[in-house]
């Protein structure tokens, strides 16, 4: 390969990366050397590790796999470098989830994602930044410091998955692995002009996944494109028996469901009879002018490529910021309670009895964040508080989840903005938790509902930071999500637009 | 009602959190201005609403998925206790319980 073209191997996403590796302009090796050498130099502290002598011995694999014929078109990411989120476990690097209580945890397996990517042969680089056991939405979170935005060093990534866009943004991986339990996938992507889709609840085996809220968690990805995030769900997805919540479904081919056209559609008019539901709650008064300018832009462009706007409502969307804050912190604190410095984790150097030993050694290795929300959790799961917080606040939940299918019998996907600003600077909360827990207003509902979500791209706004359209699906409807992103994305340069180096 | 340093006190123990004076106050503040934006669920008429616990249960019912009781993984205790702050001869170690 000539090295002008080599140099321009990080500019490749996960398909085109795979057309060349098939074509053999490129080899695993080359590609893998090439991002390697980005992430080394990387400034935004997206990655907790970068395991070398992992991803060239997975490269060279990958490598020696297609040179004995074995890969065929079926294996669109083998040899692909890619990287994860450090919320799931690892063999061959330390796990983390951002957090001094799991400082050079080894896990004994491999998360099942992890494991279906390795299978299907992607090349992972190692392990991403994310907020401390995911629980942030600016990144500022992490025991292992903040994640800048590559758009602008002052701004932050977006949260949890920080690292992941980050990383993908500033193209030191093509793709990679993020979790969303409040919006921790669509959020970070909306920040950094990447695409990231989280699929319904019980698509991705939460095994091996280290648990935050285990009714919100799920895992999805985040790559430059939906075509990419496509073929990375495909190998990601499907049942797992080691998940008690993983849907039995037989397995899905998401390309494949993005590419079909729909009925009645015409090449100038892919999304021809899509009905496309805005809440009138997802544009408030006070939505930042460029971001609701930014996301009805968008809008305009589907309905160019023949979708229909439709008005819906979803009258609880505020209510979801405490209804979520409750219920994700009830589920924390019980996960939370694992770390006692016993079996693993952190342990308080110096301590009186065993119950000291638990005090001493949680109260050192958790960060504040992550205090607040185990208090929080226990509190509303406490003797006298139970009813009024935790039972009401899952009662409100259902209604929530059935404001979705009241919409969804009027229209097929819905959209709106991710956050109501762009990426803020980092610092700028300052010591005001419920600020952050406030901006998290859009993507909550989905999250709760447990409805698939993307991030797509939709511009610069204010000071040329990027803007996401939000979409949201019902159940099990990735594909509709993908196929309408993927249209969008064939007719606009939205995810086109890069950061200046 | 606004919680007291005693509750904090209190939810702290519950939650095996110890927290220095500086921390609790910030906390007490923190936790008051969080439960002010929960104060709207209240408001909210429940009665009759089944608690929806997992997602997929407002589209159907949900079951338990239960697995045959048989034994699947081998012996792996070297590698699971290999993360433990204190083991010997394949316990884990921890202060003395009983007196």
């Amino acid at each position: 390969m000539s090295a002008g073209l080599q140099k321009e191997l990080h500019t490749l996403g996960v398909a085109e990366l795979g057309r060349a590796l098939a074509a053999k302009t490129t080899s695993s090796v080359e590609a893998t050397q090439a991002l390697l050498a980005r992430a080394r130099a990387d400034t935004h502290g997206a990655f907790l590790v970068v395991d070398e002598a992992a991803a060239l011995a997975s490269a060279k694999a990958a490598d020696a796999k297609r040179e004995s014929g074995a890969a065929g078109a079926d294996h669109p990411l083998l040899g692909v470098p890619i990287a994860h989120k450090d919320i799931f476990v690892t063999q061959e690097s330390a796990t983390t989830a951002g957090s001094k209580m799991l400082e050079g945890y080894k896990s004994p397996f491999d998360a099942t994602v992890v494991a279906r990517l390795k299978a299907a042969g992607a090349v992972s680089l190692g392990k991403l930044n994310c907020d401390e056991f995911a629980m942030g939405s600016a990144n500022e979170n992490s025991a292992y410091g903040p994640v800048r935005n590559p758009w602008d060093a002052t701004r932050v990534p977006g949260g949890s998955s920080g690292g992941t866009a980050a990383a993908v943004a500033a193209q030191l991986v093509p793709a990679a692995t993020g979790t969303d339990t409040g919006g921790s996938i669509r959020q970070p992507a909306s920040f950094t002009g990447t695409t990231g889709i989280k699929p319904t609840y019980g698509v991705c085996s939460r095994f091996g996944m280290i648990a935050f809220a285990s009714s919100l968690d799920q895992a999805g990805t985040i790559a430059r494109s939906a075509e990419d995030c496509a073929l990375l769900l495909s190998a990601m997805s499907g049942f797992d028996e080691r998940d008690a919540t993983s849907v039995q479904r037989p397995p899905q081919d998401f390309h494949a469901e993005m590419l079909k056209a729909r009925d009645g559609a015409t090449a100038a008019q892919p999304l021809r009879g899509l009905r496309i539901g805005l809440p009138k709650e997802f544009f408030p008064a006070a939505l930042a002018a460029d971001v609701g300018g930014r996301v009805r832009a968008a809008l305009a462009e589907m309905e160019k490529l023949g979708a229909t706007l439709v008005d819906v409502s979803l009258p609880r969307t505020e209510l979801s910021i405490p209804v979520y804050y409750i219920i994700a912190p009830a589920e924390a604190s019980s996960n939370l309670s694992r770390y006692d410095g016993v079996r693993y984790g952190h342990r308080a150097e110096q301590y009186g009895d065993l119950m000291d030993m638990y005090k001493k050694s949680r109260s050192e290795a958790f960060g504040p964040e992550v205090k607040r929300r185990i208090m929080i959790g226990t509190y509303v799961l406490s003797h006298g508080y139970y009813d009024a917080y935790y039972l009401q606040a899952q009662k409100l939940r259902r209604m929530i989840a059935d404001d979705f299918q009241h919409c969804f019998q009027q229209c097929d996907l819905i959209a709106g903005p991710v956050a109501p600003t762009v990426a803020w600077k980092l610092g700028e909360q300052g010591d005001d938790p419920v600020k952050a827990y406030l901006a998290d207003i859009f993507t909550l509902p989905g999250s709760l509902a447990g409805l698939p979500g993307m991030s797509v791209p939709a511009g610069l706004g204010e000071g040329g930071m990027p803007v996401g359209l939000q979409l949201l699906g019902n159940y099990f409807a990735e594909g509709t999500l993908l196929h309408a992103a993927h249209a969008l994305q064939l007719a606009t340069d939205f995810h086109l637009q890069r950061p200046k180096a | 009602m606004p919680l007291t340093p005693e509750d904090v006190s209190r939810i702290a123990h519950l939650a095996r959190l110890e927290l220095s004076p500086t921390e609790g106050s910030a906390m007490q503040t923190q936790l008051n201005d969080f439960f002010k934006i929960v104060e709207q669920m209240s408001a909210v008429d429940t009665s009759g609403l089944e608690p929806l616990h997992t997602p997929l249960s407002a589209i159907g019912n949900v079951e338990l998925r239960l697995r045959p009781d048989a034994v699947t993984e081998t012996n792996n205790r070297e590698a699971n206790m290999a993360n433990a702050p204190a083991a010997d001869e394949g316990l884990f170690l921890v202060p003395k319980v009983i007196e």
